[in-house]
């Protein structure tokens, strides 16, 4: 069986010398699934994300992406394969939209001409025509509009796996649901493999093929959202899907 | 007033000769101080633990009074003696502060999400600085430069007094003959200088804010 794109054996990750972060969590995310993190802040969910590119380094156990160990790979190289969206998009304000978008192929040495046929395509995809955004300065977008770009720029060197960080946690709520529509659309589209932490479980069960329930840097339960919903592992995750889903679970 | 317009008009070459030694004292010392405070700055970005001891002590220098301090490097070898290059000396130790001070607080100032996302994607601790922290910072960076010249501009009056020239030369000529207009003369030019630098920089700084 091919390797998964990601996968956390046993990772355990603590900040000077407090509790630990991460206390021995594993998971998987194959590849062209969406696996989604969710829990209370201070779950570790973030930092499990920031473990996979290397912006934190991991205590112990194993982080792979493809089957290889992170510690191995150069972490700038490392960081150039794995797209990464973060809240509030992270654009650079004094780039165009355009910039923004080619900044990886522009690293990777890409030529004028295929990185401009690179960002036309993509700011097509996320529904920023280039001939009327491209130009643009992030603080000219709406935060819909700037997210968007976020996922394009991830985008734009085809990595094979995305890394999301809330990506849609700074939205409205009515933005925030036209954009995980889209994100669904893309994914049928593109077919990556994407970690996604969100401290949202709606947005979890809508975007995650699998969920992953995280309390104090452990994994309560991994699943399907149907299999979380009906068969919730423990009392921990019964009350943090009643809590969160009033709704669904009849509370 | 129209006849100090004439008593200038009449001794517009010397002023004007002046005036360049003055510009040249203030362009070169700034842009030595440009070319260490700017590095320096970033370096103290890198090295929190540095940066207080290091901004502390540029302040303190900052408080030595000019005329001691170029009283202090005349007997120095290389950096000091009588003329120029002791002026310029003295004139860098004063613009360094600004220039130090406002390049680390501009990089400090680069939202932190922006620099994590920069290296998030894959940039290099180089490519972060030169395509992402100094662009952002560039305004705050420029702000210290411009207080820089404009204080090097007062200051520099002050160079005459070693022998170093620039319109301080007529200032102190004045002073010993106790001649308004000869203070004026070089007083005159020097303000307009300070102005003009100001001006211009200011608008170079507003057009380069992101």
């Amino acid at each position: 069986m091919a390797s998964p794109a990601v996968e956390f054996r046993n990772v355990r990750k603590s900040f000077s010398a407090g509790s630990p972060v991460l206390d021995g969590i594993s998971f998987t995310v194959q590849e062209g699934e969406t696996l989604a993190l969710v829990g209370p802040s201070g779950c570790g969910k973030t930092t499990a994300l920031k473990l996979v590119n290397r912006l934190l380094n991991h205590d112990s156990g194993d982080v792979l992406v493809f089957g290889r160990d992170v510690r191995g790979e150069n972490p700038i190289a490392l960081r150039r394969q794995l797209g990464y969206v973060i809240q509030e998009a992270g654009l650079f304000p004094h780039w165009s939209v355009r910039e923004n978008v080619e900044a990886v192929p522009r690293l990777l040495g890409w030529g004028e001409k295929a990185m401009r046929t690179r960002s036309n395509e993509l700011l097509d995809l996320v529904n920023l025509p280039a001939g009327e955004f491209g130009d643009r300065r992030p603080r000219e977008l709406s935060g819909g509009q700037r997210q968007r770009v976020g996922v394009a720029r991830a985008l734009a060197a085809d990595p094979p796996v995305l890394l999301m960080d809330e990506p849609f946690g700074a939205l409205d709520p009515i933005a925030r649901r036209s954009m995980q529509r889209e994100f669904a659309e893309w994914k049928r589209r593109l077919g990556k493999a994407v970690l996604l932490v969100t401290h949202d479980l709606r947005e979890a069960f809508r975007l995650g093929d699998h969920v992953a329930i995280l309390d104090r840097g452990r994994a309560r339960q991994i699943g399907t959202p149907r299999e979380i919903l009906e068969s919730p592992a423990d009392d921990f995750v019964r009350e943090f899907v009643s809590d969160e889903l009033p709704a669904e679970t009849g509370a | 007033m129209s006849s100090l317009a004439g008593y200038f008009w009449v001794r517009r070459s010397e002023i004007l000769v002046l005036t360049g030694e003055h510009l040249l004292l203030v362009l070169l010392s700034t842009f030595i101080a440009v070319a260490i405070g700017v590095p320096l700055g970033v370096m103290l970005t890198r090295r929190p633990r540095l940066a207080r001891p290091v901004l502390g002590f540029a302040n303190v220098v900052q408080t030595i009074p000019s005329l001691a301090l170029f009283g202090f490097l005349i007997p120095l070898p290389a950096i000091g003696g009588i003329g120029a290059r002791t002026a310029i000396t003295a004139l860098v130790v004063y613009a360094l502060l600004p220039i130090l001070q406002n390049t680390h607080a501009g990089i400090l100032s680069v939202d932190p999400a922006i620099t994590e996302a920069a290296t998030g994607i894959g940039m290099t601790a180089q490519q972060r600085l030169r395509l992402v922290e100094l662009p952002l910072a560039l305004p705050v960076v420029l702000a210290g430069i411009r207080i820089a010249t404009v204080v090097s501009i007062g200051l520099a009056t002050i160079a005459a007094a070693i022998g170093a020239g620039g319109l301080g030369v007529l200032i102190y000529r004045g002073v010993a003959i106790v001649d308004h207009r000869l203070i004026l003369a070089g007083a005159v030019p020097a303000a307009l200088l300070a102005l003009g630098a100001d001006g211009v920089l200011g608008l170079i700084e507003r057009r380069l804010r992101p």
